[in-house]
């Protein structure tokens, strides 16, 4: 009996190391997810204004002026990008929205549709290393510790090429959209051909005539890619915010159940140990009434 | 009648980078540089590297953007840029060591294209002439 709350002591030294590094790690998450939350509002205005400014153009121009803004008359080439984590512990977040990216590639393939995918994030990496017979484009690890604009602009610029090319027929997104602290959307979004350019397409419309400097396809011309680019990237620090707002949450579940696991230890350590004291009382009465 | 102010906002990728009302904004145009009073027209204008200035209140804001647009209309200029520093984020020493730097570019390497990497320089340029205040 001794040795048993011995054991016990020692189980419960080892699960309140394990809650101590959950609890740092919870810290951490916590304040990486605030300065990505910043970086993600921060990013707010800038897209509003650019989509708008989008929307304003490309309203006056014939759609067709634009290869990114238009549609391939046939999709049969897909080409899917994945934004998966660079680490675990952060609970179900890589596992949805790889399932999600499986879905849509099946569905794709189901109706046609060759699939080839764009990986970002070790996670995503990891998962179609195992399964070689996926076409795998290009993948990307080790991105989201500091997010650069132009590593978007560079992937959205090589992607856009394709499109034009006729090397792709359609470009989605699947990422983790950031919805608050504690929940994640898994979002399949389309980036190419551009079709949503925000809520700012219809409204804001009361027949104002700008004057464009220089004309307005030469704008576009410039204005399309690089809402691309901000799309991407926009989703790249989506994607962040959320995987450390699911490390946090991940964290905090693992630190409150080994905290529950302690208790329980405890308690069966002290009645381990009181069962001992009593058997040992025990005997030293029935020894001395031997007597 | 003509509204008094402009209110100007700047955004880039990263933040907002200013908003206030101001007198008179001018801005590196991608055809020229050109300044914006209250009451301008509506109009929408490709920017490049240059230098922006927004004046108001007997202060001057002085700032080096890259490449980016600006919307106008009667009391509103909004910037959207790739970049956007103002004078005093700007370190001089290290926009002068970038220039030097690609100078150097084109003259060991035949290779790159100088038209690319004139644009670049254009940049840092801009930043050392924001951050000495000259416009």
């Amino acid at each position: 009996m001794a040795s048993n709350a011995r054991d016990l002591k020692r189980r419960i030294r080892s699960v309140k190391n394990t809650a101590q590094l959950t609890k740092a790690m919870k810290m951490v998450s916590a304040a990486k997810l605030r300065r990505a939350q910043e970086a993600m509002m921060g990013s707010r205005p800038y897209a509003a204004a650019l989509g708008r400014l989008v929307a304003d153009v490309a309203a006056r121009v014939p759609a067709e002026l634009h290869p990114l803004l238009t549609q391939h008359e046939q999709e049969r080439k897909v080409d899917l990008v994945l934004l998966a984590g660079d680490k675990g512990l952060c609970g179900a977040f890589n596992a949805n929205i790889i399932k999600a990216a499986e879905a849509a590639r099946i569905e794709h393939e189901a109706a046609g549709r060759s699939v080839e995918l764009t990986l970002i994030g070790k996670k995503g990496i990891d998962y179609y290393r195992r399964r070689p017979e996926h076409t795998v484009r290009e993948s990307f690890g080790d991105v989201f510790r500091k997010i650069e604009y132009t590593f978007a602009a560079d992937l959205a610029e090589t992607l856009s090429e394709r499109f034009r090319r006729g090397e792709s027929d359609a470009v989605y997104l699947v990422y983790n959209r950031f919805k608050s602290t504690i929940a994640q959307d898994v979002t399949v979004m389309p980036l190419l051909p551009v079709s949503d350019l925000g809520d700012a397409a219809d409204q804001d419309d009361y027949g104002v005539e700008y004057i464009y400097e220089p004309n307005a396809a030469v704008l576009l011309e410039t204005l399309v890619p690089r809402f691309v680019s901000f799309q991407l990237y926009q989703a790249m620090l989506e994607s962040v915010a959320a995987e450390h707002g699911a490390r946090m949450a991940a964290m905090e579940n693992a630190t409150r159940s080994a905290e529950d696991m302690i208790a329980a230890l405890t308690l069966q350590m002290n009645r381990a140990r009181q069962a001992a004291i009593t058997t040992e009382l025990i005997e030293v009465v029935s020894g001395a009434e031997a007597l | 009648m003509l509204p008094e102010k402009i209110h100007l906002e700047i955004v880039t990728p990263e933040r907002r980078v200013l908003e206030r009302d101001v007198d008179e904004v001018i801005l590196p145009g991608s055809e020229g540089s050109f300044g914006v009073l209250p009451g301008h027209a509506p109009m929408l204008s490709g920017l490049s590297a240059g230098v922006a200035v927004a004046r108001g209140g007997g202060e001057d804001v002085v700032m080096a953007i890259s490449a980016g647009y600006a919307e106008v209309d009667a009391s509103h200029v909004i910037v959207v840029a790739e970049t956007c520093e103002t004078a005093d984020e700007i370190d001089e020493q290290r926009a002068e060591a970038k220039v030097k730097e690609l100078e150097e570019e084109v003259a060991s390497n035949s290779e790159t294209d100088p038209e690319i990497v004139r644009l670049r320089m254009l940049k840092h340029i801009a930043r050392i002439r924001a951050s000495k205040g000259k416009y």
